[in-house]
């Protein structure tokens, strides 16, 4: 019944989804920033024709709308932040299985093992630091010494956004379950729970808090926004590929429900294309190209300099345990 | 002789009684839109039962859920307290006192109204990070949401018969005692009311809290579907939501005073005398100006300030302005139109058949205003996901959404003039030749116009500022000024991007709230503190 009148609006604003292209549209769950999404959705529309219709929201809240929805599920594509709820859809039968010519693109080890997603960008935790609130020579080592009682007041992090459950998976795969308990429940003693890793790096950046956890971009961003000046914080990369410097894979895949697979592919394999990968490693997104020769943007030390601890997708698992445990300890 | 004399006085009473019992369609009606209200509860109980109570019980039943309870009791302890306190003082000061400018005050004491509560925590805590935890949520819930007790005690101090203050002084009362026995135990239904209205709202937000880092149900909920792939787990979290704001309703009905006052001579009473303030004058102004300035001044002129200044270059918009502006607009009209018309069976049946039965069944839908936005939604997905895959994602479902949340509101709204309308009136207008159809257009409609207007404009301005369902039901490829600002908002420091969209999101329930203060400045008030107290 709201039919023609949203048609009516969608007109008159201008942003129909490309009715008038006579292409049908695939429709794409989006767990990534939406401006980085909009530019290379932007970018596959003018080269393909094919236009893409997006829903953006929380890469696990998206997650729980695919499963949800299961074969009835709108979506044909899905490109998210962590490997984790791909590996958990996945593991339903939820994702199509992707062509040697799309997962060769990219390192194997970027990629889900069963060519069930492809590996898009990735990103590495790190230590966000006040140097007016905490000298850099009495910066932790390791990602654990942030659960003892030294780091009581000084410790700001994020446990309800998407980016902190796969750190919790990595403590539980390279430590087990018991350590990670211990860790977080010290954490839950030391730290001030912020809602989003945008604040955490703000109220660091303010001298609120010493340290904070955060992915790097997070920081990148941050000073993006302020301007140097009044950039006021740093990154702290955790050394000895210490588990608190993870490495978190940005990826994309297609869905087995899909009734436009073929277009949906064909939008997957654009995102691990040169084209794509030149187009998130000019933009203000500040992750690492997951394809081989595409430099990152300027500003981003090489990611092999970082020495990031590396964990295969399989061993970081699908979040479950993660997602446990922080309910457990009562983080959310 | 005798048998005559009974069927005599009964068949008069028998017509009475059918006349009284309530029309099968307009109970039908009125029962289908009460289960419709209703039904996200329903559903939310379904979903935990399919999700297994094993799997729902540990997550209700641990210390943090009892740490969520005690931040929700003690904020809606605090926060209720101190409305009900700006309320009334800022009614009393602009309707009974001869404050200097006491129209322009009146309105710039409910313009707040019109700014969403993560609109105001957001230009609080962007400017002054101080501002958040407990504290913070007090400072800025309580500016958000004190004009839910300002409005109707300024209706009820407006509509107060000096006659009666001066009686119960003509009977040995001090002024002071006058005042507190007869205007404020007049309007203590209203106040009560209020306050209901007050904590109930404050249980269901999400946006303002999230700013300020105050964990609350809704905010848990919110951290359980971004964490933990069980949705039926999260909305079970709402369970213990609605347990509390059923003892708030209970509590309300409890306290509610049974007695009525009752003016006797239909004559229209004489205007209000105004208080001479003396020495209060000062003070009086350097109050009601210190709430306006941070309920209202500080936030607009932030987003003011953001707009100029804070330029978020590597933030390219998105979603156009104007399109989001439109669908704002669309859904929320659309929603409004909805609940109103759910609205209209339900308060005629309330007010032109109060029986236990109808008065309770209007009474029960309060309690889906306890029930957050993100759990209807939740519902809602669930629903069309399995059963109504051609509704999932769609507008309409949105519409229903807005619908089922805020239909409370529109019948708070209509019932003043729903009582107006009363079928006395309809049957003059019977008498004097007019069919039934006429009655109806000539008569009923124009009684019931400005309640349903102001119903309108209520659900209006609600569903415009909207988050937790809307970030969840919006259709794909869709954004609203709501969603997009907080899109912008959660990217911690893209504030320049944000404050278009709050600014024009503002203005937009500008509009609304102003036909509203228009329609309470109107005498309506007089109609609604009689709705109110009934």
């Amino acid at each position: 019944m709201l039919a023609p009148v949203v048609v009516a609006a969608a007109a008159l604003s201008g942003c129909g989804a490309g009715g008038t292209r006579g292409q049908a549209p695939i429709t794409l769950y989006n767990g990534q920033h939406p401006q980085l999404t909009q530019a290379l959705v932007k970018a596959f529309e003018a080269q393909t024709g094919i236009p893409v219709k997006v829903r953006s929201d929380d890469g696990i809240v998206l997650a729980d709308e695919i499963l949800q929805e299961g074969p009835r599920s709108p979506a044909d594509a899905y490109l998210t932040e962590n490997s984790p709820e791909l590996m958990l859809l996945s593991q339903h039968h939820l994702l199509a299985r992707l062509p040697a010519s799309v997962m060769g693109q990219v390192p194997r080890r970027y990629s889900s093992p069963t060519a069930n997603w492809v590996g898009v960008a990735l990103r590495v935790d790190a230590l966000a630091y006040n140097p007016s609130r905490v000298a850099r020579r009495s910066l932790p080592a390791h990602l654990l010494q942030l659960g003892q009682p030294a780091w009581r007041g000084k410790v700001a992090i994020a446990p309800t956004d998407s980016d902190f459950v796969p750190l919790v998976g990595a403590v539980i795969a390279r430590y087990g379950q018991a350590t990670a308990r211990r860790w977080l429940e010290g954490l839950k003693a030391n730290a001030a729970l912020y809602p989003d890793d945008e604040s955490v790096v703000a109220a660091v950046n303010r001298g609120t808090e010493a340290v904070g956890l955060v992915n790097q971009y997070y920081w990148y961003r941050l000073r993006l926004d302020l301007g140097p000046a009044a950039t006021h914080s740093r990154l702290w990369y955790f050394p000895g590929r210490d588990i608190g410097g993870i490495e978190n894979i940005s990826g994309a895949a297609v869905l087995a429900s899909s009734h436009h697979r073929a277009e949906a592919q064909r939008f997957v394999a654009f995102l691990v294309s040169a084209a794509a990968q030149h187009i998130l490693a000019a933009s203000d997104d500040f992750e690492y190209p997951a394809r081989p020769g595409v430099a990152p943007n300027p500003a981003l030390p090489p990611l092999a300099a970082l020495r990031p601890a590396v964990l295969s997708v399989v061993r970081l698992g699908d979040d479950l345990p993660a997602a446990s445990l922080l309910q457990q300890v009562g983080l959310t | 002789m005798a048998t005559t004399a009974t069927t005599g006085a009964a068949r008069p009473l028998a017509a009475l009684a059918r006349r009284h019992r309530p029309p099968w369609l307009l109970a039908t009606t009125s029962g289908l839109v009460v289960a419709f209200t209703l039904s996200p509860l329903g559903l939310v109980i379904a979903q935990a039962a399919q999700a297994g109570w094993g799997q729902v019980w540990p997550v209700i039943d641990r210390g943090f859920v009892a740490t969520l309870l005690w931040n929700s009791l003690r904020l809606a302890l605090v926060v209720t307290a101190f409305c009900a306190v700006i309320g009334t003082g800022a009614a009393w000061l602009t309707e009974r006192t001869a404050l200097p400018g006491r129209r322009a005050w009146a309105v710039a004491l409910l313009v707040p109204i019109v700014l969403p509560d993560f609109v105001l925590a957001w230009t609080w805590s962007s400017v002054f990070p101080a501002v958040h935890g407990y504290l913070g949520a007090v400072l800025v819930m309580t500016l958000h949401l004190y004009p839910l007790v300002y409005l109707p005690m300024a209706g009820a101090f407006r509509a107060a018969d000096p006659g009666q203050e001066e009686a119960a002084r003509s009977l040995g009362l001090s002024k002071w005692q006058a005042w507190l026995r007869v205007s404020v135990r007049q309007a203590r239904p209203t106040l009560l009311g209020g306050c209901l209205l007050v904590s109930l709202a404050l249980l269901g937000y999400y946006g303002g809290f999230e700013d300020l880092r105050y964990q609350t149900f809704t905010t848990a909920i919110f951290g359980e579907l971004q964490t933990q792939f069980a949705p039926a787990v999260a909305s079970s979290l709402s369970l213990v939501l609605v347990a509390v704001s059923a003892l708030v309703l209970f509590g309300e009905a409890a306290f509610r005073e049974r007695g009525r006052s009752q003016r006797t001579g239909p004559g229209a009473q004489r205007a209000q005398r105004l208080l001479p303030l003396g020495k209060a004058r000062g003070p009086a102004l350097a109050g009601a100006g210190a709430v306006v300035l941070a309920a209202l001044g500080f936030p607009v002129a932030t987003l003011a300030y953001w707009m100029v200044a804070g330029g978020s270059a590597g933030l390219p918009a998105a979603v156009p302005l104007a399109s989001a502006a439109l669908y704002s607009a669309l859904y929320s009209a659309l929603g409004a139109a909805v609940a109103t018309a759910l609205a209209l069976p339900v308060a005629l049946l309330a007010t032109r058949h109060p029986k236990r039965w109808s008065v309770a069944l209007e009474r029960s839908t309060f309690v889906a205003q306890a029930v957050p936005g993100v759990v209807v939604a939740l519902a809602l997905v669930y629903l069309a996901s399995h059963y109504l895959s051609f509704a999932y994602q769609s507008p309409e479902l949105l519409v229903a959404a807005y619908a089922a949340m805020f239909f409370p509101l529109g019948l708070v709204a209509l019932r003043p003039s729903v009582a107006r309308a009363s079928v006395r009136l309809e049957e003059v207008g019977r008498s004097l030749g007019c069919g039934p159809l006429a009655v109806r257009l000539r008569v009923t409609l124009p009684l019931l116009a400005p309640g349903l207007a102001a119903a309108f404009c209520f659900v209006f301005l609600s569903a415009a500022t909207e988050l937790t369902a809307t970030l969840l039901l919006v259709p794909t490829g869709v954004q609203t000024l709501a969603t997009q600002f907080w899109a912008y908002a959660e990217q911690g420091a893209s504030f320049g991007a944000a404050a278009p969209y709050g600014a024009i999101m503002v203005l937009m329930s500008a509009v609304p709230a102003y036909l509203l203060a228009r329609w309470y400045d109107r005498g309506q008030a007089r109609a609604a503190l009689v709705g109110g107290a009934g």
